[in-house]
């Protein structure tokens, strides 16, 4: 790749000069050099005025720049490409400040988190280890949290499929109705109370005990409507005329969902579970009340309480004091590696799978 | 190969509204009828009607009897996944699966309904994509995307993959509204060539493509905007565009129409 710049030449008359189409331009440089201008008088106005947050000042640059660009574009290029630089400026001000709150909770979390984030945290549990004594690791809580939200998959994808499969191919009139209204009324449902409802049925009337099972049972609550919704959207972007052509074809409408739709549609649906199971990887509240908690390293979801990442966080920060607050952020490390790492999955498998164009 | 279709007294519905009214004409086997009419005129409800297409979309539903050689589609028991197995159907726009390479698009009918040879599959393949005129041009790319084609090269493929399952009969929905002239060409052409195996019916907008690749001609009108479509009359293709027996075909043909 090679950057071309076109000179603008002059009319075939070879007239030499700016012609009546060429305005009077800013220089291409000049975004740059008014961002650098007013974030040093930024910081130089919260210098001198001895403001204490760091934010105050990133707020003068920003009102500055943004100021500047217009007031030097409008006396300079005229009024419309003024208004362009304003509007180019103000989308470039909020476009930072939506980073700013990811990127500094990144870089503190690793920062805190890369303290005691190595392979003996990782594979070990907290089984022998005081709250504040340093040491231990969250292997425990890592096998849980993975089986949790493995177990969730396995019962909400299934049923969240199919019922995007039903309610776009199949359904018809009322029961397709309720079915789209009680999805959207389980999209809403606050995950305590999801937790609420395993527990009075599952441990309360059934009688059966704390596992990871009845968290996972939990957490596939809050995870099917997600995983409703956008398949359903994805399947509804499967153009219709692929349909009728396998239908034509003579292939059964079951084979036509199973072969055509969904293999074209895979990307985005992956994607939407990928995008499901980030939501659950980090639930707390039925956790707290299904799975209860151990320091010990419990293999089986199926009996007695097990570890999970996100309630792990909550109770090294609890117990106040070094060694718990250098744990907790070392989990939340693990868990936003192990949903960013989904995410990547994800994004990987939609690409590998999308409808080729190329030739 | 090729069959006879009689249809007799049929009328489609979208819900509660009539698209066409009692439509009787037979298709002649090997041989290409062309449907022409103003656009709404439901020449295209009338043609998907012919492999139950028709009740595919919501609300689709039909009356009266569509005979294939003697035997009714709209009988009971009757499997429209059969019908649809023996009547293969071209659609306006080229709809190449994007999933699939332009081999396993060709190979989609047979491949899909599970019912097949991996030794046949190469012939079928080869056969069929030099029958849709399109194997010279693909035959170094199999493997490709099908819809990395040219929109032209695209509809020859769909052709192909109508034909891979072997159809008694072709229905094709203005099959070349969507292509340039040279490409027009080479689907006109290739209609030609597949009139000795097949029974093709035509739905165009192009009188003079309806003049150049049909035998007979079927005009079909409607009275109103909101009223069913009508067959208004049906006769060898030559006598349709010299001398029609219904004044209303020959305003439109000769332009004269509304």
């Amino acid at each position: 790749m090679s950057i071309t710049t076109v000179k603008p030449t002059g009319t075939p008359g070879g007239k030499s000069g700016p012609s009546e189409l060429q305005g009077a331009r800013l220089p291409r440089w000049s975004p740059y050099v008014i961002a650098v201008g007013s974030l040093a008088v930024g910081c130089g106005i919260g210098l001198a005025a001895g403001l204490d947050s760091r934010m105050q000042w990133g707020l003068i640059a920003a009102i500055l720049f943004v100021a500047v660009s217009y007031g030097l574009s409008a006396t300079v290029e005229g009024t419309r490409q003024a208004k362009d630089r304003l509007a180019t400026s103000v989308v470039w001000v909020m476009f930072l400040l939506a980073v700013v709150p990811l990127a500094s909770l990144i870089y503190e979390t690793v920062k805190r988190g890369s303290k005691v984030f190595d392979g003996y945290f990782l594979s070990h549990s907290m089984g022998v280890v005081a709250d504040d004594e340093a040491g231990g690791g969250i292997y425990h809580a890592i096998i849980g949290t993975l089986e949790q939200v493995g177990l969730a998959c396995l019962i909400a994808v299934p049923i969240g499929l199919l019922t995007a499969i039903y309610l776009v191919e199949y359904g018809r009139g009322k029961l397709a109705k309720a079915v789209t209204f009680f999805v959207d009324v389980m999209t809403g449902i606050p995950s305590i109370v999801a937790g609420l409802f395993v527990l009075s049925f599952w441990i309360l009337i059934l009688g059966f005990d704390f596992s990871g099972w009845a968290g996972a049972m939990a957490l596939s609550i809050l995870m099917m409507p997600v995983v409703v919704r956008s398949t359903e959207e994805m399947l509804k972007l499967v153009p219709n005329e692929l349909r009728e052509a396998s239908l034509a074809l003579g292939v059964p409408k079951w084979r036509t969902i199973l072969k055509v739709v969904l293999p074209t549609a895979i990307g985005g649906i992956t994607t939407g579970v990928m995008l499901a199971v980030a939501r659950i990887a980090g639930e707390t509240a039925p956790v707290l009340l299904l799975v209860w908690t151990t320091p010990f390293i419990n293999t089986n979801p199926f009996d007695g309480a097990q570890g999970s990442l996100p309630l792990y966080i909550y109770q090294q920060y609890q117990s106040g004091n070094q060694a718990g607050y250098d744990r907790a952020w070392a989990a939340a490390l693990a868990l936003i590696a192990f949903i960013m790492i989904l995410n990547l999955v994800a994004r990987g498998v939609a690409r590998w799978k999308a409808p080729k164009t190329g030739r | 190969m090729a069959k006879r279709i009689d249809v007799s007294g049929l009328n489609a519905f979208y819900g509660s509204h009539k698209a066409i009214e009692d439509i009787s004409m037979t298709v002649e086997p090997r041989s290409v009828t062309a449907f022409i009419g103003p656009s709404g005129c439901g020449k295209s409800t009338f043609l998907r009607t012919l492999n139950r297409m028709h009740e595919v979309t919501p609300g689709g539903r039909v009356e009266g009897k569509v005979l294939l050689d003697g035997d009714d589609l709209y009988g009971s028991g009757v499997d429209p996944v059969n019908v649809r197995r023996t009547i293969g159907m071209v659609f306006q726009r080229p709809n190449p699966f994007p999933t699939m390479s332009i081999y396993d698009n060709v190979a989609a009918g047979l491949k899909l309904n599970g019912s097949y040879k991996k030794s046949e599959l190469n012939d079928v393949v080869e056969k069929s994509l030099k029958g849709a005129n399109l194997w010279n041009e693909v035959k170094d790319r199999l493997n490709k995307p099908g819809s990395g084609l040219s929109g032209g090269q695209q509809q020859r493929l769909c052709i192909a993959r109508a034909i891979a399952v072997e159809p008694q009969v072709l229905l094709m929905d203005e099959p070349c509204s969507a292509l340039d002239p040279i490409s027009t060409l080479a689907i006109e052409d290739l209609i030609g060539e597949l009139k000795e195996r097949f029974t093709i019916v035509i739905v165009t907008h192009n009188m003079q493509q309806a003049a150049r690749v049909s035998d007979r001609t079927a005009f079909f009108n409607l009275s109103a905007v909101g009223q069913p479509g009508k067959l208004i009359e049906i006769d060898e293709t030559e006598r349709i565009f010299s001398n029609p027996s219904v004044q209303a075909t020959e305003d439109y043909i000769s332009g004269r129409f509304g």
